[in-house]
This record gives structure tokens, sequence and C-alpha cells, in this order.
């Protein structure tokens, strides 16, 4: 009986324990479901309230930062500015993501995210912010996710929207900002940097470089007054056309971080007239000195005839989101869906199918009947493509049981080289190789992956 | 502005060959995608021949386009200048520093031309 007793009181004690348990978790989930409801996902610009003063650093704030407050560079007054600073990411991809990270590891006040995107798997090789269960996730809402787990004591709002003349002076008047992005884009967050008076950290990263300069800052030039004229839109190429090594825009966008934490801890940057150049395949960094801000400029010049945000999209000719471009070069007869030459190859017509790829895509992934010969090399007229371009133009000839023209179908990723491509082929046509009938498999081989096989790997 | 362009020191003997400019060596460089116009060369070390005038970067732009350019010559030069995108330096410095197109161009100069990157 004695040991029956202390049986019950032992199990007493668990279960006094067990509920003060209860009790720690249940208030855990309520402090957490408050945190996660502050987190709204902003779809449009609204007023903040202005950052809480901080006069002292906390007990917590210096065991947290206290490997950088050693720094004479930085020390408690460089922490407190920092904790009195907003940033606005303008895109939280492969540049924001390290540079949102950065920031909020060594304790900036407020960081704004903004990226009009969702999550795709084609993303996570440089946007380490985001992981694989947040694909189709809002970008911003996962970095704010990610940012907050780092430290909680930044305010994070992230803003799932598109930058536009409507929205950006209100957006940016609140925070100095950061950006990299399309053309479009950076001549609007350019102009609403000047008009609000913010400095502007800029970065890009494609391939295997990486460019940054700060504009605006101190007396030095803006966008404008080094690129007063938009480049021409087949100029430009975007990370989905050039590819890029995902650690490339990684460093340049800690690049960033640096500049950024350098000016609001109040030691300054010093690429406000300098452009920063990397060369990830030599391992090379160049500093370039800039002209200085400059008189004639058409917004922080003398007489500046940007006085509001205007349209962008028209003033550089081009679309101000990162998607590929759709060309339209040839007439409907001139091009078929990727059904209908599916529907040809079924029937073995006898046809030759030519993908216009660079090699290093075919190495990804090709049709098994393609020939190869990349849109360079037929409009430079490279003699061994030609000379294979003959002989298989000669073999489909000599399937054919009337004396027709050969058919060729041409294909790429999604249907603008391979448009190219027809007009190149039909200059050829008759004289420097065999007659041919041309036509572009519209949508390229993303369709075929898309309507046809989906078992063909998309990139 | 208040920055000089730089001034050539003449040796006593260049009297002599004043009328006639020597050849001079180059080293140039494209990035920033702009190499790929030049079949993915990043660096040139070319030698400008001899010419009764000195060579500025307005010739530069001109032989660059007849000796180098290996396709699509509008992607890197408009009119007598380079695109707009393109951002030429000059010894590691902006050329709207250094005259731009009126720049006298001197025996070892680096010229670099590199296209404004967009991506991230």
């Amino acid at each position: 009986i004695v040991r029956m007793a202390e049986d019950v009181s032992c199990l007493k004690a668990q279960l006094m324990e067990k509920e003060k348990e209860i009790v720690e978790l249940k208030n855990k989930l309520t402090k957490l479901e408050k945190s996660s409801t502050q987190m709204q996902m902003q779809e449009k610009v609204a007023t903040l309230p202005p950052l809480k003063p901080k006069v002292a650093l906390s007990n917590e704030d210096i065991m947290r930062y206290s490997r950088q407050l050693l720094l004479p560079e930085l020390g408690v007054r460089g922490q407190l500015s920092l904790s009195q600073t907003s940033v606005l990411i303008i895109g939280c991809g492969g540049l924001g993501c390290p540079l949102a990270q950065y920031l909020a590891a060594a304790g900036i006040g407020r960081v704004g995210l903004l990226d009009f995107d969702e999550v795709e798997l084609s993303n996570l090789h440089r946007q380490v912010l985001h992981g694989e269960d947040s694909q189709g996730q809002a970008k911003a809402l996962s970095a704010a996710h990610a940012v907050r787990r780092l430290n909680s004591t930044v305010e994070c709002i992230p803003y799932h929207l598109q930058l536009s003349p409507e929205n950006a002076l209100q957006l940016i008047q609140q925070y100095p900002s950061s950006v990299f992005d399309n053309v479009p884009t950076r001549y609007l967050v350019n102009d609403a940097c000047v008009l609000s008076g913010k400095p502007l950290i800029s970065a890009s990263a494609l391939r295997m470089e990486g460019q940054l300069t700060v504009y605006n800052y101190r007396g030095g030039p803006c966008y404008r007054c080094l690129y007063p004229k938009p480049p021409p839109p087949e100029t430009v190429t975007n990370c989905s056309d050039g590819g890029v090594l995902g650690v490339v825009p990684g460093i340049m966008g800690c690049f960033q971080a640096l500049e950024i934490l350098k000016i609001a801890s109040g030691q300054g940057s010093s690429c406000g007239q300098q452009l920063l150049m990397f060369d990830a395949q030599d391992a090379k960094f160049r500093s370039i000195r800039l002209r200085p801000k400059q008189a004639s400029c058409a917004v922080c010049g003398q007489n500046p005839t940007v006085t509001h945000l205007v349209d962008y999209e028209k003033f550089c000719g081009s679309a101000a989101t990162d998607k590929c471009r759709r060309l339209n070069l040839l007439s409907k007869d001139q091009r078929v869906t990727v059904q209908e030459y599916k529907s040809i190859a079924d029937t073995m017509a006898a046809h030759l199918l030519l993908d216009v790829r660079p090699l290093v895509e075919v190495d990804i992934c090709h049709l098994p009947t393609s020939l190869n010969i990349p849109l360079s090399s037929l409009e430079n007229r490279k003699s061994e493509h030609i000379h294979a371009l003959k002989k298989r133009i000669g073999q489909v000839k000599e399937q054919l049981s009337s004396d027709s023209q050969v058919p060729v179908y041409v294909i790429c990723k999604l249907g603008n080289d391979s448009q190219k491509a027809v007009q190149v082929l039909e200059k050829m046509s008759g004289s420097e190789v065999d007659s041919v009938t041309v036509k572009d498999i519209s949508g390229g081989l993303m369709a075929w992956a898309q309507k046809i096989d989906p078992s063909f790997p998309q990139y | 502005m208040t920055a000089s362009l730089p001034v050539l020191v003449r040796g006593s003997d260049s009297d002599v060959s004043n009328k006639m400019a020597a050849p001079i060596a180059l080293h140039l460089e494209f990035g920033g995608g702009a190499e790929l116009l030049f079949d993915g060369v990043k660096e040139h070390h070319v030698i400008l021949p001899d010419q009764s005038e000195p060579w500025d970067m307005k010739q530069l732009l001109v032989w660059i386009r007849a000796n180098l350019l290996k396709e699509r010559p509008e992607l890197f030069v408009q009119g007598d200048t380079v695109r707009p995108g393109i951002l030429v330096l000059i010894n590691d410095a902006d050329w709207e520093l250094m005259g731009e197109l009126r720049y006298e161009l001197q025996d070892q100069d680096n010229v670099v031309f590199i296209s404004t990157l967009h991506g991230g």
C-alpha cells in the first residue's frame, strides 16, 4: 500500500509537470501565431510608422552583435544607427537573398522585401533564402520567413507587388534603397531615388561576371548620368537566357550588403563614383573611376526634364519583367505548332529537324532525330556546319518520292532564335543549299515539353 | 570640370618624328557580354599601324569594327560611337573623364569595353 501511495504521488507530480508544459506550449503557440499574422503580405504600399528610437543596446543585443561591436569602424554608435535604418530590397532573387540575409544578421532596423514572382525550382541554385518547401510561394513572403528565423528583432515587410510609376515614390520615400532588375525597373528606381533623395545601391550578375555601383550618393552620378539612353532591347540578356553561376550573384549581393552596412553605420560607401567589376572566371576584382554627376542629366542635372515618374516600358522599348521576350518575325504559314509537328513526325514523312540552339543547351536535352547547327554558325555560314546541312538535306531528298522541296522544321528553346534561323535559311535556299521549305516550330522545345512530352526536361 | 587631361611628355627627339606617329600597341578588353561579339575572346593585344595623325578613340572604333568585330556590328557601334549600354574605360577610368571620342591614344594604353549586366 505504501508503494501504491508513492506511485500515486509520483504520477500526480508528473501530471502537474505535463500540465505546466501544456500551458507553456500554448503560450508559445499564441506568440507564434501573433508573429505570423504580423507578417501580413503587403499587396499595396501603405505608410509605415517610424522605427522605434533605440538609445541603448540590450544585453541580448550586446551578446548577439559582440563580434562586430568590437570593430572600431562600427562600435555601439554604428550598431544603434543600423537599428534605425530601413532598406528596401527590390527583387528577392540571387542578389536579394544574400543581401537580406546579411542585413538582417547584422541587425538592420527594417527591411522591405519586394518581389512579384513565386519561388520556382530553377531559382534555388542561387536564391538561397528559399527552400524546396517554398516552391510556389510568393518570394517576398518566403524570404521574409527566412529573415525572421534568422533575426526576429528585424522588422520585415514583404511586398507582393510590381514596382510602378504609381507606387514607386511612396514606397522608396520610406527607405534608402537597393536594387537589381530588368532595364525599365532600373530607370524607374533610379528616378524615384533621385526624386526622393535616396542612394541606390545597385548590383547585377550574369554568367560569370558581376558589377556594382552606388548611385545618387553624396553628390555622385545617378544611373542616367552614366546611361542617358537605354540599351536596345535585343542587347539585353537575362539570367534565364544567358545563365548564371549561383555564387556570382551571391558575391555581388554580399557586396551590396557591405556597402549598405557601411552607409547605415556612418562609415560611408566608397562606391559612389566608382564601378566595381568582378570577373569570376579569372577571380579578378577591378574598380573603375566613373564620371561625376552630369550637369546635362535628365533627372539629376541642372535643368531636369524628368520631374516625375514616367512610362518606363515605353522609354526602354521593353517590358518590365524578367520573362523572355516573344518575337514575331514570321507569317502564320511559316510556323507550325508543336502539335502539328508531332503529327508530321508520327507519319514518318521525310523531313529535316534542325535544332539551332548553342551546343551547351543541346547537351542538356534534345530531340533524337535533330541536326544541331547553332544560329550563330548559320548566320556566319560556318563551313563545316553548312557542309553538314547540305549533306542532311541531300539524304532527306533521296527519301522523297517526288522532286519536291525538302521540308525543314527549325526548333530552339522558346521559338525566338528558330524564327531568325528560318529567315537565314530562306535566304540560303536555292543558292547556298538545295531548295527547301522552312518552317519554325512555334514555342520551341519548352512547348514540346509542356504540351507533347511531359518527360522532356525543362530548363 | 577640374580634371585635366594627361599631358604626354615628349623626349627631345620627338620633334623629328612629329609628322609620322609611330605604331602604337594597345591592350583591348571586352566584358559583360561584349566579348561575345569577338568570338568570346576577352583580351586582345593589338598594334595600330602608323598614320600621319595621332590615333584617337573615334578612329579606334572604326579600326575595331573593320579588324576585330566578328558579328553584328550594330550591337557594338551606333553612328560613330558605342551603342547605349556599353561603358568605355581608358586606363581604368570612365572615358568621359578622358575626353571620350577625342581622347588621343598613347602606346600601351588599356581600353575596356564593358556591357552593363542585367540579371541577378
